[in-house]
């Protein structure tokens, strides 16, 4: 056996280290080291519950908002609150206006650039994927950047600034939309379709987002070979990534976007088949984590974060979340089969769903999104209201569950004699990037790296980087 | 002029707000102006061994480099080993990294308020023991100390922010590479001037408002943010409202208090952030250059002056009455 740690990785929104254990040629087993420690949790104990909303964004530049919603989902039910129709509607769009920007800047710069390595020098594909993904030079971080920056003009127009707005309150958004605020919005989106479908996708959205099934999504990669999607359904075919990256667990969503009734995309848990959700069985280990020790792994509301560097048999600054003692699956791939898109559920009935299934979700997403996101901008009322007020109890408690790009992020508060007395988070690659627990089972990118053939060079093979990449994990987050 | 990039206890924020940056391709006009990405974490292609083989080659003074930026808090803690930061793939704490490529550098750059004073991280009890560069919140000092100055003689240039603006970044480094960055065009804090010799205040859109006094009393109302709602424009160093943000916006514009995230400890106010703190009735924090007496009596007889049409706007979130059109007879 021999043994490789692999550090520091770029492009994932923080520092990560992974330790490969080879034998017989094969990735045997993996172990996933956050190294950063950051203590949001500690930071906001004994804080007025509202000051919530300017320290948890903070936790992450790349998911801000996500967080911003994530704690005004707790304190409004804490509160007992529920944001008029025009202040849903705008939570909706600042979500979706981050999501969206961030699967496209994980998709330009942060995964792509790996097929322009000199690795790959030698297939056919190389030259022009290279020409148009290089990390800084390439053609499509000129294109993208643009048209990224002109999207988060929608965050100026609703929200103030990103990263890091006050807008989203526990009663709805602080920021009125005017007449020609609207107005603007709508441009602002349009313009971002144009992009879209003529580099992203070079096809209408709605085309992109009604496509079915594997054979399809092939048949169009066939005739979009030049959209920077096609580029990736080709280069995809060529290495196999549908093969790569299984991690072989249960999938979690904890449903997206408030329609009023419900989310239009509801919570749930896949196995094979659609299973209910219950946060009732959420639990966090710590065993192989760098924190005192519970006697048994907590469900988050009574969790503690006491920081131990010294504990033996810890490896990581990230807990092992756990859904019924399971590790799991999240992100858009999550949601999308948890929200029935047939393609998703085609891509996983067929491989399992590993790191071109990932990828594929996240622009479906994107296809679906945007003509969402026109919808909700065109039904803001202008001169109505867009936030209700409330008082916080001296004792409550809330739960915030929200879908950040790379999945499922919740936090729990808890609230005594007016102020936090508990607050404790699990982010999307809390779960993802998962070390071991109790019982040693490891979290979904460990399992998902097991059986990746290594070259004989001694060096980590590049498809480890498309396997780690392909979970868009964000490592800010999950050392919070 | 290279540029060699760390991301240490942050969010990674003041890289993705840069990323926003609105005049024209970020990565062309940063190659125009001779400006070459040596590493950065974020957007490199360089990982692992490479990214390795680039930093000890730097830290070791035998590839060239000329600036080093540093996003996120410096992390001391537990008990000054720096272990809440290890570097991943070298076992060696974050703290120990920046300190040996700080001595190489010929500028060090803190990229946002994290880097610069310790920042959000430094909230609460501080449990990473987070500092800045050069700064422990206001005390000179932080991890490289109060007599550090990088080769080209700067002290550590501090473009504080939460997070930063994408121009305040970039222009920065356009001024570092025209080699137009001296002593004096810095602050007291090591700003640079260019976005700090103004208040967040100058060029609010609440203005009128805040000349009357005519102040909102709820978020996401139209009145002026500072008699209850924890605004700190007029206390706050940044041109946020003269050189807007994502296409023309600020926090004030968003419905929500000025934070005053370029400064210092703004991680603990000593007050909830979006109340504003009152003796007798009078916010504690008056605009900074205003004597107390002159504040108090404008604003009784501004009060007292106030139209209806700003009264009545002040406290709704839309407009209401509004500025009535002359006639000639």
């Amino acid at each position: 056996m021999s043994r490789l740690i692999v550090g520091p990785f770029n492009r994932v929104e923080g520092d990560l280290e992974v330790t490969i254990d080879i034998i017989d040629g094969r990735i045997a087993e993996a172990r996933v080291k956050s190294s950063l420690y950051r203590g949001f949790e500690q930071i906001l104990q004994g804080k007025t519950p509202l000051d919530a909303l300017v320290y948890v964004p903070r936790i992450c530049g790349i998911c801000s908002i996500a967080q911003s919603a994530a704690a005004a989902q707790a304190l409004a039910a804490a509160m007992g609150l529920r944001a008029p129709d025009n202040g849903r509607r705008a939570a909706n769009l600042v979500q979706a206006v981050e999501n969206v920007a961030d699967h496209l800047t994980h998709f330009y710069l942060f995964f792509m650039p790996d097929f322009a390595r000199e690795c790959y020098a030698g297939q056919p594909w190389w030259p022009e994927v290279a020409a148009r993904f290089k990390a800084v030079s390439g053609s499509a971080a000129g294109d993208f950047l643009p048209a990224r920056a002109g999207l988060l003009r929608a965050m100026g127009l609703l929200a103030g600034k990103w990263p890091h707005s006050l807008s989203l309150q526990p009663g709805g958004s602080t920021h009125p939309v005017g007449v020609s605020e609207r107005l603007r919005l709508l441009r602002v989106l349009r313009e971002f379709r144009r992009s879209l479908e003529a580099t992203t996708f070079g096809d209408t959205l709605e085309a992109v987002a009604a496509l079915e099934t594997a054979r399809q999504l092939a048949d169009w990669a066939d005739a979009h070979a030049a959209s920077d999607f096609g580029r990736f359904l080709h280069v995809s075919r060529a290495l196999e990534l549908r093969a790569l990256g299984h991690a072989g667990v249960p999938y979690l969503s904890y449903g997206a976007y408030d329609e009023g009734p419900g989310r239009w995309w509801p919570a749930g848990v896949w196995t094979g088949g659609p299973a209910l959700f219950d946060p009732g069985r959420i639990a966090e280990d710590v065993s192989h984590s760098w924190y005192a020790d519970a006697e048994e792994p907590l469900e988050p509301a009574r969790g503690s974060t006491l920081p131990l560097a010294d504990k033996a048999a810890a490896y990581s600054w990230c807990k092992a979340p756990r859904l019924g003692g399971e590790a799991v699956e999240t992100g858009a791939l999550a949601r999308q089969l948890i929200a029935g898109h047939p393609l998703a559920r085609d891509l996983v009935a067929r491989d399992g769903g590993g790191v071109e299934a990932r990828v594929v979700a996240r622009l479906i997403e994107v296809a679906r999104l945007v003509p969402a996101m026109e919808r909700w901008a065109a039904d803001l009322r202008p001169g109505e209201t867009f936030r209700v007020e409330g008082e916080m109890p001296r004792e409550a408690d809330g739960i915030g569950l929200v879908e950040a790009a790379r999945g499922a992020l919740g936090h729990w508060l808890s609230v005594r004699r007016g102020c936090i007395q508990n607050y404790q988070i699990i982010a999307p690659t809390t779960w993802n990037f998962s070390p071991r627990d109790a019982a040693g089972r490891p979290g979904a990118l460990e399992r998902a790296l097991v059986g990746i053939p290594c070259d004989a060079d001694g060096k980590a093979p590049v498809a480890v980087q498309h396997v780690v990449r392909s979970f868009d994990p964000c490592m800010v987050c999950t050392v919070h | 002029m290279k540029l060699l990039w760390l991301q240490s206890g942050g969010c990674g924020g003041c890289t993705l707000s840069w990323l926003g940056s609105e005049w024209g391709p970020l990565f062309a006009t940063l190659n125009d102006a001779g400006i070459e990405i040596l590493w950065h974490p974020s957007i490199s292609e360089a990982g692992a061994e490479a990214a390795l083989e680039i930093l000890q080659g730097c830290a070791a003074g035998t590839r060239a480099f000329d600036v080093l930026c540093v996003e996120g808090s410096l992390l001391r803690g537990p008990q000054g080993s720096g272990r809440f930061h290890v570097l991943a793939g070298t076992g060696r704490p974050m703290i120990e990294w920046v300190a040996r490529l700080a001595a190489q550098a010929r500028h060090v750059v803190a990229m946002g308020t994290c880097a610069a004073f310790g920042g959000i991280t430094a909230g609460g009890m501080n449990p990473t023991d987070a500092c800045g560069l050069q700064y422990d919140n206001a005390q000179p000092g932080g991890l490289l100390g109060v007599d550090f100055r990088a080769r080209g003689g700067l002290p550590v240039i501090n473009i504080a922010g939460c997070p930063t603006h994408p121009d305040w970044v970039t222009e920065t480094l356009l001024a570092l590479a025209r080699d137009e960055i001296g002593t004096a065009a810095l602050d007291e804090l090591a700003r640079p001037r260019f976005y700090t010799d103004v208040l967040v205040h100058h060029g609010c859109k609440r203005n009128e408002f805040y000349e009357f006094k005519a102040s909102a009393q709820k978020n996401g109302e139209q009145g002026c943010l500072m008699e209850h709602l924890g605004c700190m424009g007029t206390q706050a160093h940044a041109d946020c409202n003269l050189r807007p943000w994502n296409g023309g916006a600020s926090c004030t514009d968003g419905g929500y208090a000025c934070i005053r995230c370029t400064e210092p400890g703004f991680e603990e106010p000593g007050h909830p952030f979006m109340r504003t703190p009152k003796v007798a009735g009078i916010p504690i924090g008056l605009p900074l250059d205003m004597p107390k007496a002159w504040f108090v009596a404008l604003a009784a007889l501004s009060k007292s002056a106030t139209p209806a049409r700003v009264r009545q706007n002040a406290t709704s979130e839309h407009i209401l009455p509004w500025p009535k059109t002359a006639r000639k007879p």
